[in-house]
């Protein structure tokens, strides 16, 4: 039986508040999370007592910040079980860490013909940094395809995965449809062609326990606001030696080791990727954030996500006009559900949910491509966390019986 | 509140113009047609125009979308039937301010006029735009 994660709500305060007059049900945490009394309390005690720049000062101060920087780089590592902290890099995020792969590493290597494999449910930003690369080396970006319940195809990856393939990069879960891929058995069969995988963890790292060595793949990205820490601080894990094969794409300060008039020495990786004033308050909030997760613990985030998934689904199927995306076995899926209302706009649906106080995401969620090949433009997506509650699911069917209700005759 | 707030929004006539919108299809012979899509939805609207004498003389639109983008393209184009591009030009600058919730004379808009509403809604601004500024991009097309 899993953990009973009820007394956890209250540390985020963020939830007791009353939106357009009702109590918010907050049910867009694919988006980003409200965070923990703890992180922000942290970010606080930060500007309060210990502020100044990293790795630079002599002072007390300086050496305060730089050991809760650091310290942070040493928690990150063990939250995802990789070898040693000089595989972390401290990026903006998610997009900034997949980027960076793209630019830094794979496109030196690719050459005509060469084979970029990604599936058709990435996020834009495990996408077009893809697409540019292709476009720069003349590599050509081939997808892998879904199954009819919206998982990837694992026959058609098998399929695609020749001598020509030389990157693989592939999310972990859907945005979209919540889907869980199996990334380490796909790690193998990329591995055993000699080419090079990187993971998309921004939906998974916030909700499942992760062991990138396990896994074994080369590249693994993250955003912190998806887990509780601030917007604008997320991770690159590299494996050393191809972060030693790696090129900075920012030059300046904090990176170099001696500069003369026409050349310069950098730094060891990881901090020659880390020009410029970090994020500090940011890198620290995430640090706060992971002792906040490893106590709540993660095979007890994703237990209650499956328990509250394999409620709602059942009840949203149950309403006449609804179309739920996505895997139907509750095993292979996240806290993540898109679905439609026949006859009805996902904006209008969105809009009369915040209404009744639910904030919920209407649009494309940044995979067009996806939303090209399910042949709508968009949907309706709800996403759990581990502060959402059963009782929140049931307000939620409530209040989508009641916008269906509204819009008798459909709008369409 | 729960959804009373939403009736100021969906407005009966919104509603039924949504259903029944005016000016759906395309025109065989259209002259001018400008394409736009809702960055955050994604749905395309196409508007399609014809002009004689300085005048549009025919429009259509086409394409899916929300309930206020689809409203608002079917009274933009009842609205838009017989006005210059000057007038035109007014009207759809004069509708931004008004779902912007700035207080403008609301006599050019006609029927238009009804969605203020969008205004307490800053979401759903963009879709209530998209199609009177496709009809001012058509209109400020050379043949
Ligand atoms: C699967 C996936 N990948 C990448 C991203 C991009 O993350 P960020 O915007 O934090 O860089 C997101 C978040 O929207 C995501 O859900």
């Amino acid at each position: 039986m899993a953990k009973n994660l009820k007394k956890y709500r209250a540390d985020f305060p963020i939830l007791k508040q009353l939106v357009n007059d009702e109590p918010l049900i907050y049910f867009d945490n694919a988006a980003t999370v409200q965070k923990p009394q703890v992180v922000i309390d942290t970010i606080s005690h930060y500007y309060e007592h210990d502020n100044a720049n990293v790795h630079r000062g002599v002072h007390t101060l300086a050496e305060r910040a730089t050991e809760q920087f650091e310290a942070t780089r040493q928690l990150v590592a063990d939250f995802i079980h990789s070898k040693s902290a000089d595989e972390i890099l401290f990026t903006k995020g998610t997009t900034e860490s997949l980027n960076l792969v793209a630019q830094g590493f794979a496109q030196n290597r690719l050459k005509p013909g060469d084979e970029i494999l990604i599936s058709i449910m990435e996020h834009h930003s495990n996408l077009v940094p893809w697409q540019q690369v292709a476009q720069k080396t003349g590599a050509k970006l081939v997808y892998v395809g879904l199954t009819d319940d919206g998982r990837l195809d694992i026959n058609d990856a098998r399929q695609k995965m020749t001598g020509k393939t030389k990157i693989v990069s592939l999310t972990q879960i859907s945005n979209v449809l919540g889907s869980i891929t199996p990334i380490k058995e796909l790690t193998r069969m990329a591995h055993h062609i000699g080419a090079i995988v990187i993971c998309d963890g921004a939906q998974s790292v916030p909700n499942m326990p992760i062991d990138v060595r396990d896994l074994d793949v080369d590249f693994f990205a993250f955003s912190g606001h998806k887990m509780g820490a601030a917007t604008g601080i997320g991770v690159l894990y590299g494996k050393n030696t191809y972060l030693n094969d790696m090129q900075p794409l920012e030059f300046g300060g904090e990176m170099i080791d001696f500069v003369e008039e026409q050349r310069s020495t950098f730094k060891e990786v990881p901090w020659k990727f880390e020009a410029g004033t970090p994020n500090i308050e940011g890198v620290i909030s995430l640090g706060a954030t992971i002792n906040y997760l490893k106590e709540v613990g993660m095979v007890n985030i994703h237990a209650h996500e499956q328990v509250l998934v394999a409620d709602l689904i059942p009840m949203l199927k149950a309403i006449p006009g609804v179309v739920v995306y996505g895997p139907t076995d509750i095993e292979q899926r996240s806290g993540v559900i898109s679905f439609n209302l026949v006859n009805l706009h996902p904006h209008d649906v969105a809009t009369a949910l915040d209404m009744q106080g639910i904030a919920v995401r209407a649009g494309h969620h940044c995979a067009q491509p996806l939303m090209k090949r399910m042949g709508v433009s968009s949907t309706v997506r709800i996403s759990l966390y581990l502060y959402n509650t059963l009782e929140e699911n049931q307000k939620f069917i409530e209040a989508l019986i009641a916008t269906k209700e509204f819009f008798k005759n459909g709008t369409i | 509140m729960g959804l009373s707030k939403l009736d100021n929004l969906y407005r009966q006539v919104i509603l039924e113009h949504a259903t029944h919108p005016h000016h759906h299809g395309s025109l065989d012979d259209s002259e001018k047609t400008i394409e736009l899509r809702n960055p955050t939805c994604g749905d395309v609207l196409k508007v399609e125009l014809i002009m004689a004498n300085d005048k549009v003389q025919k429009v259509a639109f086409s394409g899916t979308g929300c309930t206020i983008s689809q409203a608002s393209a079917s009274m933009m184009t009842d609205e838009i039937i017989g006005k210059s591009k000057e007038e035109i030009e007014e009207m759809v600058t004069i509708f931004s301010e008004m779902v912007m919730g700035q207080e403008i004379d609301d006599d050019l808009l006609g029927e238009a006029a009804i969605l203020e509403g969008v205004a307490q809604f800053p979401a759903r601004i963009k879709c209530a735009t998209l199609a009177w500024k496709a009809a001012y991009q058509a209109v400020n097309l050379e043949n």
